[in-house]
């Protein structure tokens, strides 16, 4: 046990530079992204389902549409308030949420995840804000 | 440690009373999960045109010259956002016009008709019955949609394989080799571009007819394509089929085409 000293301050620096972006970054978390809605998405009131769901699960959904879509040319949603949308991305959801840059992107950038949604589809169909 | 009877019995207990966690934490589980609520309905648009499987009769006596069929391709290259490039390697062909001998190669002769051998013919995917594209596809993404027949891509599925594209005996499917954005003349906005990587082809209209409207294509012929369901004795294709002769490309391959020629 000679190198007792050795071992601990080799722990010591171990530990300390582990937690380093711990400490570093101690109460600098980013603050939630706020999202601007735009005019049409505000008279809206609701989205297509209830806003925690959508929050959460988007993409899910948006998988689902997608699917009844494309393979089961089932292009009619009735939510469960009865109302009834066209499952389009294009000219459904970006049709209201025509401000990609301070709705989707900012969430999106926030949870640092880069969807290439707009590779294809076309943002603010209708040229309005 | 030291075991026993006793102590042994003792883990088991405990070991079986963990069991019972299970059903409670699958309780929480669900109360957090925000599964899609069940009451949703997905449905067929109320106008949706419906078909078991659709088809087309093109009447080739009515084209004459390539003035007569280019408003049919431009009606449905401005709807789709196909770009227009230079490059022959790269072009992207939904709906366009070929030779007879290029069309039909097994019906075409040495001494052809003449107004035959001249004439533009318009081709597109056929759509067919037994198509070879769905079956070399190894991600399921282009497939034929059994409720209305129509062979159709999930573009979000496309890994660009291009084996579509060499069992394709009509040569229906392009490859996007570039980002097609930059060579859209006129963007639709209503309707998805395509992206690097993916290949496409013609898609029979199947986001007009969800809507109840005919195909781009046959809207803009004044008459010289006809659409309908070929499953229907009653249709309109049908009636075609019945009063007139009718040709297919590359019948012998046994692809079952359903885009049918009047010639």
């Amino acid at each position: 046990m000679n190198d007792k000293k050795l071992i601990v301050t080799g722990i010591l620096i171990f530990v300390v530079l582990v937690t380093f972006p711990f400490w570093f970054n101690r109460g600098k978390a980013a603050p939630m992204p706020e999202l601007k809605l735009t005019d049409k998405a505000k008279a809206a009131k609701t989205c297509v389902m209830p806003t925690d769901y959508m929050r959460a699960e988007h993409m899910q959904l948006l998988d689902l549409w997608r699917h009844s879509v494309v393979r089961n040319a089932q292009r009619t949603f009735v939510n469960t308030s009865g109302q009834e949308f066209n499952m389009s991305l294009s000219n459904t959801c970006l049709d209201c949420h025509s401000n990609k840059a301070d709705f989707c992107d900012r969430c999106h950038n926030y949870a640092s995840v880069k969807p290439y949604c707009w590779d294809c589809h076309i943002d603010n169909p209708k040229e309005k804000m | 440690m030291e075991s026993s009877r006793r102590r042994f019995l003792q883990l088991a207990g405990i070991s079986a009373l963990g069991l019972t966690t299970k059903p409670v934490l699958n309780a929480f589980a669900v109360e957090h999960g925000s599964e899609a609520p069940s009451e949703i309905v997905i449905k067929k648009g109320a106008k949706a045109l419906k078909a078991k499987q659709w088809a087309m009769v093109i009447d080739t006596r009515e084209i004459h010259s390539t003035e007569d069929i280019e408003p049919i391709i431009e009606a449905c290259n401005k709807i789709h956002n196909i770009p227009k490039f230079e490059n022959k390697n790269h072009e992207i062909k939904w709906i366009w016009e070929e030779e007879y001998k290029h069309a039909f190669p097994e019906k075409a002769t040495d001494y052809l008709n003449e107004e035959i051998e001249h004439k533009p013919f318009l081709v597109l995917c056929n759509h067919c019955e037994n198509p070879a594209c769905v079956r070399a596809c190894p991600t399921k993404a282009t497939f034929k949609r059994e409720s209305d027949g129509i062979v159709i891509m999930d573009f979000h599925r496309c890994i660009g394989c291009r084996f579509c594209m060499a069992a394709c005996p009509f040569g229906a499917r392009s490859f996007n080799f570039r980002d097609p954005r930059p060579f859209i003349e006129e963007t639709n906005k209503e309707f998805p571009t395509r992206t690097k990587g993916v290949v496409e082809k013609c898609n029979f209209c199947a986001e007009r007819l969800a809507v109840g409207e005919m195909p781009a294509c046959v809207e803009a012929s004044n008459g010289i394509l006809s659409f309908g369901d070929l499953y229907d004795p009653e249709s309109e294709v049908r009636e075609l089929l019945r009063t007139n002769y009718t040709i297919r490309r590359k019948q012998n391959l046994g692809t079952a085409p359903a885009v049918y020629y009047i010639v």
